[in-house]
């Protein structure tokens, strides 16, 4: 709970002024920011922003203090007058600050009062982010504020066609998870995963059997980092860690006939130790960073997510174990 | 073949449902549809616990165990005895 009174409240209401125009330093910023660059420092200043020429019967916006939430909003409010009260989320995106309570109805209270809300506009409606519903009640607002709480569609931009009506379609209110999305989502998994997938690399072709294990290492850090969140509507099953399993299958599968490519001249079971070895380590990493893609899709339940772990975690730890000692075994009987 | 999705937390109770249309209009995935001035649970499966229809609910007709499904967040919750709402996306 904030306490409202530490707040000094100025006579006059300060507003800050934004356009919709992007500029190349915007763009700049959204670009470090998908790559997860300095994660937490793309943030806006809290409080209210006046777009266009707004009049006290504008609407308001709620966002939150993300550069990337406030210039979706922004840049689709071309030609529109308004009011945008930007919540102070530390700087992440809407819908993850509402997941963990920072964009909230707390928040909204504070920078209501705060930004001297009442004020500025006669029209006591907030038009808040669908996706922003996680962390507030609207009647609760309503209570503590007088303001009335709309939500309007879950992408900024549809907000052109629903403030023609102020009723979103069902398309509007639903979240779905194009191509487009999962492929933006790509490089900030890929980067956590680059430094230990280079240093097993080395590991490996240093000390453990040389060239193929070491490709093998890369290989399962493409799959499970770049096909994985492009082919996942495509792989077989509902499950991540299955889903995982059979794309880290394929992609152990030329490694697993190459032993035998190479090496002709090798016993049989030597040839069938080190394929087995590829073809249950690889499936099982990749079946690993797959089950924790699901902390970027829009649609796994914590239950769904949970069930899934205990069914699966146990054996991905397994196989991985017996792939690797016998990957290690191999390479080492010569 | 196994789905860990085939159950969640949401439970609605139509007898306390005023109709006001909140639970359509916050949830992302339709799990709610608007029927004779009541809510029904249109696709359960789709829920993704998030918690938006319950806060939202001024007559408490849903309750819903919320949290974030993320993986990465339950490992650590688990590995440090961390609360597991942590989730690390931004
Ligand atoms: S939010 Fe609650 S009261 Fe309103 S329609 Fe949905 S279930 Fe009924
Ligand atoms: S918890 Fe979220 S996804 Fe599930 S029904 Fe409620 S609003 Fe929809």
């Amino acid at each position: 709970m904030i306490n409202l009174d530490t707040i000094t409240i100025n006579s006059r209401p300060n507003i800050f002024s934004t356009t919709p125009q992007l500029s190349r330093a915007n763009h700049w910023d959204h670009f470090l920011a998908r790559l997860g660059y300095k994660r937490s420092q793309h943030c806006v200043e809290p409080g209210l922003y006046a777009i266009g020429n707004p009049s006290p019967d504008s609407p308001v916006f709620v966002t939150a203090n993300y550069t990337l939430s406030f210039d979706a909003l922004r840049s689709n409010l071309n030609g529109i007058d308004g009011y945008i009260l930007v919540l102070d989320t530390n700087g992440v995106n809407v819908w993850c600050a509402a997941g963990k309570k920072t964009f909230s109805t707390e928040e909204i209270v504070l920078r209501v009062t705060a930004t001297q809300l009442k004020k500025v506009v006669n029209r006591h409606v907030l038009i808040l982010p669908q996706l922003g519903a996680p962390g507030v009640a609207a009647h609760e607002v309503k209570k503590r504020t007088g303001f009335k709480v709309e939500y309007g569609p879950v992408r900024a931009t549809d907000l052109p066609e629903y403030l023609k009506t102020r009723q979103a379609t069902s398309v509007m209110r639903q979240v779905n998870f194009p191509l487009r999305d999962r492929i933006i989502l790509i490089p900030v998994d890929f980067v956590h995963l680059i430094l230990p997938t280079v240093l097993a690399a080395l590991v490996f072709y240093f000390f453990l059997g040389g060239l193929l294990p070491a490709l093998a290492v890369l290989a399962v850090l493409f799959s499970a980092g770049i096909l994985f969140p492009i082919l996942l509507p495509w792989l077989p099953t509902h499950n991540f860690s299955t889903k995982g399993f059979f794309l880290g299958f394929l992609t152990a599968l030329p490694f697993a006939l190459s032993v035998f490519i190479r090496h002709p001249d090798w016993t049989w079971y030597h040839q069938a130790g080190q394929a087995f070895g590829f073809l249950l380590a690889m499936p099982a990493v990749v079946a690993f960073i797959s089950l924790n893609f699901t902390g970027s899709t829009t649609f796994t339940s914590k239950t769904g997510v949970r069930r899934e772990m205990f069914a699966y975690l146990p054996a991905m730890a397994w196989i991985f174990a017996a792939g690797i000692i016998l990957n290690i075994a191999f390479a080492f009987i010569r | 073949m196994y789905n860990s999705y085939s159950v969640n937390t949401l439970a609605y109770n139509a007898e306390l449902c005023n109709g006001c249309g909140m639970c359509v209009a916050v949830c992302p995935h339709a799990v709610f549809e608007m029927n004779e001035r009541k809510a029904h649970l249109f696709q359960p499966l789709a829920c993704m616990e998030c918690g938006a229809c319950q806060l939202n609910c001024v007559t408490g007709a849903i309750t819903v165990e919320s949290g974030v499904g993320c993986a990465a967040a339950m490992m650590r919750a688990a590995l440090l005895g961390l609360p597991e709402a942590e989730c690390s996306c931004g």
